[in-house]
């Protein structure tokens, strides 16, 4: 990833800590991610504050979001054109956003940008459903996303406008118990999970020194809540 | 005294390592002068080649044992004249056997050699001897059991001259350390001319082995090289804290009779023979009250640590029950956002994986399907006379199969008592009781969750009874199998009681009888006669070490079953799937059999009940915890590999979260069912006369009484006293009870207040949803107060604002969302979020369109509870 200094300047490093939830290593990792996104575009030497964006087609394919239903949406709610181009400062937003170390406010903030489709700071029924479809892989009849919809607003509209304003959402979202672990993107180190999962299994690689595996784990042996 | 010498040096280690250093340089300066340049080059000769010389000396070491001492005698006597001159003549030989011993400590002892050593002893103190004795004729064992016998040999020793001459060793410890280096060098020197030297290749391979060996041991020692921290550790260790070593004493001995066998694999697997007698069981510590200079207490810090153990546990068990109350605080309010948190919380941002990812959506959504279902069927009503007695009838087998598990368990520890008493019993008869257990264990989980589906609970409820029975099966088997065992105990105990002056008189004749036939054989009155082996000495039963052996045994059977249980049951079934797939007539993957599912439930609760039975087993068999170690280290990696290659994720899968605190309930009780025995045992039994750390004493906790007394300034005793009188106990013990009452009290107060508030709350929050829809009360009076109103009926319908199209809301700006929340914050108490921030970032611009109203949904969506639909007109 070559050398700290050609990269950021010290002051450049000490701020992005103070403004994100990373160390300085981590930020010149995620300097490397991002760079490795879009080589020809991202520049090695970011002293000068170049204004790079890397396009959303591209960040959308990173291992952390491909599977994600809401990738776009995570990605638009964090560009600052709203369109998806996400410049340096805005791809360590979201990793921070989205880190372990964020507290529960912050991320209900950007949740509730990501789940409002049609960004007009209310979710409403349209957003529910889109964001139903996207986690079912739309494979409820649409009675059942109706209904499934009408109570998810009747149980969290508290002033009755059918539709869910950041209050609504905050008071629902902050007695979730596991909304915090929900959010929470891992920034891997430079291997695909799927890679690391093979590896594991195969035996080339010892299962401790990839978070894939965590993933796979709790994957298999926690889900949801009924 | 080389051993005395060491200790010393790792007494004082800076002072004597900073003496190390110089003198080293000064010898290695000297040395250079000396000696030619290969010297230099053999200081540190290269492993490998050390190595294959010591192996092939090792086969060639034993027949020149004489040679040997002979060519050495003269310069270690050499050695030992010039740096103690004035050392007492008796020490000084002494010691210089003890050097020949170390010597010789790999090869055979040779008939002469063993002479000398006798006659010598007999000067000697009595125990070393024992240790000397023992090691000539226990020349069948390991190699590294010898050696660590020798060591702990030469330190016995020690201690026994520390109380002779302790003063005058003091003084001379820079000499001996002197000594000792200048031995090193010799060696050193040695193994680098040896080609030069004019000696048999044999003889040759043979010095150059020991010297090697020589070296490597006291170089550590002298702070040469990494070696010296481990076997400066290595001392401190057997000084401080193990006590006799393995062979010195009766209760450390395998005894005669079983000598022959007790390395045999079947034995060892039963954990007999060498097994029973060593750091794995209770039995082998001893009842000295010290050890060493530090005076280290091994039965009472025995007993502290098993004490210890338990609150240590109980306390983190607790704290963490308490923290995850704390958090899960909203736990309790599950049904309030069933499905806004399915909505936005389920999807798990971690996963990358493309095949875990479709696991989620499947998973995702039988779980919207079934709550779905569940609010469907909230409305309607079966018939709940066939489903209760569906629930009894489900609960009567249940308890059939828990009481039959039982008795069966019951039975087959019985059947094992008798089993004991017999000879040449076969393989199953011998484990009955494990696979029996193991059995159980494996058939009557399935059995459970079929009988459940007789109750047709919702799914969530229905593992916590299925994983409440297993538990109590589990519990169940433990408990009979625990009992059955104690009854055996408390039969021996008995016995025992009467048994234990016979046994003593025994002992004692036996000696008599020995010294007798020694005097006699010898016709030697003056020779003092040597000791007992300790093998020989007639020894009486063990209750512990058995109650320790039983749950080792059933650990251990429990590795075995758990293990071949997920190669067989997953992998191989897995492997079947996947290859028979091509050529069957089915879809093996998708149909029938396919792939095992990991289930997670059950493995949390073996490891519950394992942990139960470290906690119950550890007193008796203090080596359990370490081989749970292993077995939990092991299986991480195993069942790791077993759930990434062949198993899928369980079908309904179920949060195991932290902050479920059903399982620490569990573990909670089985922590306090486990302390039951080892407490009832530690209070009321007598321990064993013969072996472990209590033998001697009437209770167990009596070590804690002697050291009160013994080893505490007065006035702790009688503070003791006072605190345990029972005048004390009883007040205090009766404040207890009414803190708890109390604290219980007030916490219920404080519920109902927390539910007065909720309360209030909800009708604040409805009655501020029913204004914004129809500017109508809710309540029903004054609903009715208001139609008594004389124009009431002929009022005009509601301003139109209900009518306004809800199409404008994509059309609000920003700025508005942030008017919601303030608009919020003033009207209700709902938003309950006093220090949400909201994104507020922007200051509030110009008030938005008024109070947002609802558009009415058609399905009737905003008048929940009381409210009524926007009045129609």
């Amino acid at each position: 990833m070559g050398n700290k200094q050609t990269i950021f300047t010290d002051e450049q490093l000490d701020a992005y800590q103070d403004c994100t939830f990373f160390t300085r290593k981590e930020i010149l990792r995620l300097h490397g991610r991002y760079h490795e996104l879009a080589p020809h575009l991202v520049p090695m030497d970011y002293t000068n504050d170049p204004d790079v964006k890397v396009p959303l087609a591209l960040i959308v394919n990173m291992p952390e979001l491909k599977e994600n239903p809401f990738r776009n949406r995570i990605v638009e709610s964090f560009s600052e054109d709203g369109l998806g181009n996400l410049s340096f400062n805005d791809f360590v937003d979201m990793f921070s956003v989205l880190s372990e170390m964020a507290p529960r406010e912050l991320k209900a903030i950007y949740a509730f940008k990501i789940y409002d489709f049609n960004v007009d700071n209310f979710i409403c029924k349209e957003d529910l459903e889109k964001t139903l479809n996207k986690l079912t892989k739309e494979e409820l009849t649409p009675e059942e996303v109706n209904l499934v919809c009408e109570k998810a607003i009747e149980e969290s509209d508290l002033d009755g406008d059918n539709k869910l304003s950041f209050a609504d959402f905050e008071n629902m979202i902050s007695r979730a118990p596991d909304f915090l672990s929900s959010l929470h993107l891992q920034h891997l180190s430079d291997t695909l999970i799927q890679n690391d999962l093979q590896s594991v299994v195969t035996g080339t690689v010892p299962p401790w020194s990839n978070s894939g595996l965590n993933v796979y784990l709790r994957d298999t042996m926690v889900v949801s809540r009924t | 005294m080389f051993a005395s010498v060491l200790v010393r040096l790792v007494n004082t280690k800076p002072k004597g390592r900073g003496n190390n250093r110089r003198q080293a340089a000064g010898r290695r300066g000297k040395k250079v002068e000396s000696e030619e340049e290969e010297d230099e080059d053999e200081d540190e000769p290269p492993k490998g080649r050390r190595g294959a010389n010591r192996k092939k000396a090792g086969k060639k070491a034993q027949g020149s044992e004489n040679e040997d001492s002979d060519g050495d005698a003269p310069k270690r006597r050499r050695g030992g004249n010039k740096k103690k001159g004035a050392k007492v003549q008796e020490s000084d030989e002494d010691s210089e056997e003890d050097a020949k011993s170390k010597k010789n400590k790999r090869g055979a002892a040779n008939k002469k050699q063993k002479e000398e050593q006798n006659s010598k002893d007999k000067k000697g103190d009595a125990k070393g001897k024992d240790a000397k004795g023992k090691d000539a004729k226990g020349k069948g064992k390991g190699k590294g059991k010898d050696d660590d016998k020798d060591k702990k040999k030469k330190k016995k020793k020690d201690s026994s001259s520390d109380t002779n001459s302790g003063s005058e060793e003091e003084s001379m410890s820079e000499g001996e350390m002197a000594r000792l280096m200048e031995e090193v060098e010799e060696k050193k020197k040695l193994i680098a001319n040896i080609r030069n030297k004019p000696w048999r290749m044999k003889r040759r391979l043979m010095l150059l082995r020991e010297a090697q060996q020589f070296v490597d041991k006291f170089e550590g020692a002298l702070g040469k090289g990494k070696g010296r921290k481990l076997y400066a550790y290595k001392v401190m260790m057997m000084k401080v804290l193990m006590g006799l070593p393995y062979g010195s004493i009766p209760r450390k001995t395998v005894p005669r009779a079983d000598q022959p066998t007790a390395m045999d694999y079947s034995v060892l697997m039963d954990f007999n023979g060498y097994c029973k007698y060593s750091v794995l069981f209770y039995g082998y510590y001893n009842n000295q009250r010290t050890i060493g200079f530090l005076k280290f207490r091994l039965p009472l810090s025995y007993l502290m640590v098993g004490i210890g153990t338990f609150a240590y546990s109980l306390m983190v068990v607790i704290r963490t029950m308490a923290k995850n109350a704390d958090v899960g605080g909203g736990d309790g309010e599950d049904g309030e956002f069933t499905f806004a948190w399915k909505m936005f919380t389920s999807w798990d941002y971690l996963i990358g994986n493309s095949e875990t990812a479709d696991n989620k959506y499947a998973s995702i959504t039988t779980s919207f399907k079934e709550s779905i279902v569940d609010e469907q069927e909230n409305q309607k009503d079966e018939n709940i006379h066939l489903r209760r007695f569906l629930r009894v009838l489900a609960n009567f087998l249940i308890t059939c199969s828990l009481g039959g598990s039982g008795y069966l368990i019951y039975f087959v520890v019985k059947r094992s008592q008798d089993f004991a008493n017999m000879d040449n019993l076969s393989w199953y008869e011998k484990n009955e009781v494990e696979i029996i257990m193991s059995l159980l264990g494996l058939v009557c989980p399935p059995l459970f969750e079929t009988i459940a589906e007789l109750e047709d609970y919702h799914p969530r409820i229905a593992l916590k009874w299925q994983l409440g029975r297993i538990f109590a099966l589990f519990l169940g088997n433990l408990y009979t199998f625990l009992f059955a065992l104690f009854d055996e105990v408390n039969a021996k105990l008995s016995l025992e009681q009467s048994n234990e002056d016979s046994i003593k008189n025994a002992t004692i004749w036996y000696m008599k009888e020995y010294y007798a036939n020694f005097t006699a054989y010898n016709n030697d009155t003056t020779a003092t006669p040597p000791p007992v082996n300790p093998a020989d000495i007639i020894r009486g039963p063990c209750w512990e070490t058995t109650v320790g052996i039983e749950f080792v045994k059933l650990t251990v059977s429990d590795i075995q079953v758990t293990y071949l249980t997920i190669l067989i049951g997953d992998f191989l079934r897995a492997m079947i799937v996947r290859f028979l797939n091509y050529c069957w007539c089915w879809d093996l993957e998708a149909g029938f059999p396919s792939y095992a599912e990991f289930d997670i439930s059950g493995n949390v609760l073996g490891l519950v009940f394992n942990q139960g039975m470290i906690w119950m087993g550890s007193f008796y068999a203090p080596g359990l915890v370490g081989i749970n170690v292993l077995r939990l280290l092991t299986s991480m990696y195993y069942q790791c590999w077993a759930v990434m290659s062949c198993n899928v994720p369980h079908e309904r899968v179920f949060k195991a979260s932290k902050s479920n605190n059903f399982y620490m309930g569990l573990l909670l009780l089985i922590l306090f069912l486990s302390l039951l025995p080892v407490v009832y045992t530690i209070m009321s039994l007598p321990p064993s006369f013969d072996c472990g750390p209590f033998s001697g004493k009437p209770k167990m906790f009596d070590v804690v009484i002697e050291f009160i007394d013994l080893d505490l300034p007065s006035f702790v005793g009688t503070i003791f006293g006072y605190v345990a009188n029972p005048g004390l106990i009883i007040p205090a013990v009766l404040l207890m009870v009414l803190a708890i009452y109390y604290l219980n009290s007030v916490s219920e107060a404080y519920q109902n207040s927390n539910n007065e508030l909720k309360k209030k709350m909800q009708m604040a929050r409805d009655e501020e949803k029913n204004r914004r829809n129809n500017k109508d009360s809710t309540n029903q009076v004054m609903k009715d107060l208001e139609d008594l109103l004389p124009n009431r009926s002929l009022a005009p319908p509601p301003p139109p604002e209900n009518s306004e199209p809800s199409g404008k809301s994509p059309k609000v700006k920003p700025g508005a969302a942030a008017n919601g929340v303030n608009l919020q914050k003033d009207v209700s108490l709902a938003s309950a979020n006093p220090n949400a921030r909201g994104p507020v970032t922007r200051p509030p611009g110009p008030r938005g369109p008024g109070p947002l109203p609802g558009h009415s949904a058609p399905g009737g969506g905003p008048g929940r509870g009381r409210g009524q639909g926007p009045p129609r007109t």
